[in-house]
């Protein structure tokens, strides 16, 4: 596989030069491979916001490279644009950006900000709003008519429309009942297989990263602590716990057992791999 | 530069003796010092409001840099209302170049304006460096509460005040998230014409005002679970009292206006 996103060194300080200094992200060197699904983890201040502002130009950095596609992306300031369509970034309650008079137009906007044809953008608005499961009614109605949660899809579909390589969303879930949750995640899991995309998914709740993700960045203090696959980093449950973040609680559940004796793996990450194993336990004390 | 960088309002946090005045006494104080420069037709009386100002100042401990800031802006509306004066007064020719002419009372005019403006800014900053937005209104509010009798909505006027400037804070973060919202879809801000680059503010002016008017209708939901019903029989968790830096703040301001007053009447300089 090859590296879509990687950054070199990268250090970002607010405020520089001032006597409210402070650094957000420091020394961040990170590989980022073609089709993963990647969930962010972090306390809330440890820079995961500011990280993902720098992957599509948001943010300039104080030092350090962000390069997407082997291309460093401040090589030319002008055409910043074009890393912002490659990486779409969702932001926390997306469903407040919202301006235009329908759903159809608002999910253009993207789409038309990139020059496309009519007939290109009229494609993508329709396959977007497909992803995200809007009724065609749907598309002709005022943004600001709809639900909660459907507002937050028409947003994400915004994003979804420009058909970014990589798609990263901020906590797309929060404030959403566990239907909506579900909804969204899958949507975008959906996203994740059909276009071949990466996924960044920051988020709070472990569930939904041990459920979704392939791999999990870990931030703490402004810095990247761990970059690794789901059972690496969630194998290290005490050094996250103590950096005041938690396991799945299945995770909890299932180490609990097995330091009582239960031959249950303590890496078990998803409540199905428990449930298969605890059966099985069952069935074999059955046939005793 | 993000958006967030903008300081508003111009308070400069303290423990000066000037930051713990009464802010009913520093607005009447700024009101009479303002009419000591006017009663100040010389330069020995206008003197008394610049040795005012460098006395005050140190006390205040607000550091020089700012008080150059507040005063930068005006320079350029200084020199020009110097300059007219200097050409449009009457009386003994100093210099003189076809229809221009520059006369002893015209630069002298030029100068005492000047003078009497930079004095004006400075003084009037001080108030506002040393006092917090929301004091300054508190202290409107008391000092304009016998207008309460003329019906005058006096109360409901500074409650606006407090509430606007609670909320640009919040409302120029806000602008900031959306302004990134919409760049992540690609929104160009930076470049095209007037007409186009108006268009482009768009995306960004309606959310603003959708949330301005969510947040209102949510703050006045919030006041009338708590039972707000107006300014009528309300009490301060801080109420405002007159203290020894009051008194003697006024004692001082009032000893440089008769000086002032003194000087204007006697002095021929």
């Amino acid at each position: 596989m090859s590296t879509i996103i990687r950054t070199e060194q990268l250090t970002h300080i607010y405020g520089a030069g001032t006597a409210f200094e402070q650094a957000a992200i420091r020394n961040v060197n990170l590989n980022i491979e073609k089709g993963e699904f990647v969930g962010v983890i972090g306390h809330t201040g440890s820079g995961k916001s500011t990280l993902i502002q720098h992957l599509n130009g948001l943010l300039r950095p104080t030092s350090g490279k962000v390069y997407i596609n082997g291309e460093d992306i401040w090589a030319k300031p002008k055409e910043i644009r074009k890393f912002r369509f490659q990486v779409g970034l969702v932001f926390q309650y997306p469903e407040y950006q919202l301006f235009e008079d329908t759903v159809y137009k608002d999910i253009s906007f993207g789409p038309r900000n990139m020059g496309l044809s009519e007939e290109e953008i009229d494609r993508r608005v329709r396959q977007a709003a497909a992803f995200v499961e809007l009724k065609e009614a749907t598309l002709y109605k005022s943004p600001f008519e709809l639900s909660g949660g459907q507002k937050r899809r028409v947003a994400i579909a915004g994003v979804i429309a420009m058909s970014p390589d990589v798609l990263i969303l901020d906590e797309p879930t929060a404030g959403l009942d566990p239907r909506g949750r579900d909804r969204i995640l899958g949507e975008i899991r959906e996203y994740h297989q059909q276009q071949k995309a990466t996924v960044l998914l920051v988020s709070h709740s472990m569930e939904d990263v041990a459920r979704y993700a392939s791999k999990v960045l870990v931030m703490n203090r402004s810095e990247v602590f761990l970059y690794d696959t789901v059972e690496a980093v969630f194998s290290r449950a005490e050094e996250i716990e103590k950096m005041g973040l938690t396991v799945p609680q299945i995770t909890r559940i299932c180490r609990r057992l097995a330091a009582q004796g239960v031959p249950i793996s303590p890496h078990t990450y998803t409540v199905e791999s428990a449930k298969e194993q605890i059966l099985s336990i069952l069935r074999e004390r059955g046939k005793r | 530069m993000a958006l967030t960088d903008i300081s508003i309002g111009q308070y400069f946090p303290g423990k000066s003796p000037v930051h713990r005045m009464d802010p009913r006494m520093k607005l009447v104080l700024t009101f009479v010092y303002v009419i000591m420069l006017f009663i100040a037709g010389n330069f020995l009386s206008l003197a008394m409001g610049v040795v005012l100002l460098l006395v005050v100042y140190p006390i205040s401990q607000i550091p020089l840099k700012l008080i150059v800031k507040s005063v930068k802006p005006i320079v350029p509306i200084v020199l020009f209302t110097g300059i007219l004066n200097m050409f449009f007064v009457k009386g003994d020719i100093l210099w003189a170049w076809g229809f221009l002419e520059i006369s002893r009372q015209g630069v002298r005019m030029a100068i005492l304006l000047a003078l009497r403006i930079l004095c004006l800014i400075a003084g009037t900053s001080l108030l506002t460096y040393t006092t917090s937005p929301i004091a300054l209104t508190d202290g409107i509010e008391q000092l304009f509460s016998p207008l309460k009798k003329l019906r005058a909505p006096v109360h409901e006027i500074a409650m606006m005040m407090t509430i606007t400037l609670r909320f640009i804070p919040t409302l120029i973060e806000e602008t900031d998230k959306i302004m990134s919202a919409q760049k992540a879809r690609g929104a160009d801000l930076e470049s095209g014409g007037l007409f186009q680059r108006i268009r482009a503010l768009l995306p960004i002016l309606i959310p603003l005002f959708v949330s301005a008017f969510r947040r209102a209708e949510e703050l006045a939901l919030a006041m009338e679970c708590r039972c707000y019903h107006g300014g009528e029989g309300r009490t301060r968790m801080r109420t405002l009292q007159m203290g020894r830096v009051d008194a003697m703040a006024a004692l001082l301001v009032g000893v440089f206006l008769a000086a002032t007053i003194f000087f204007a009447v006697a002095g021929a300089v």
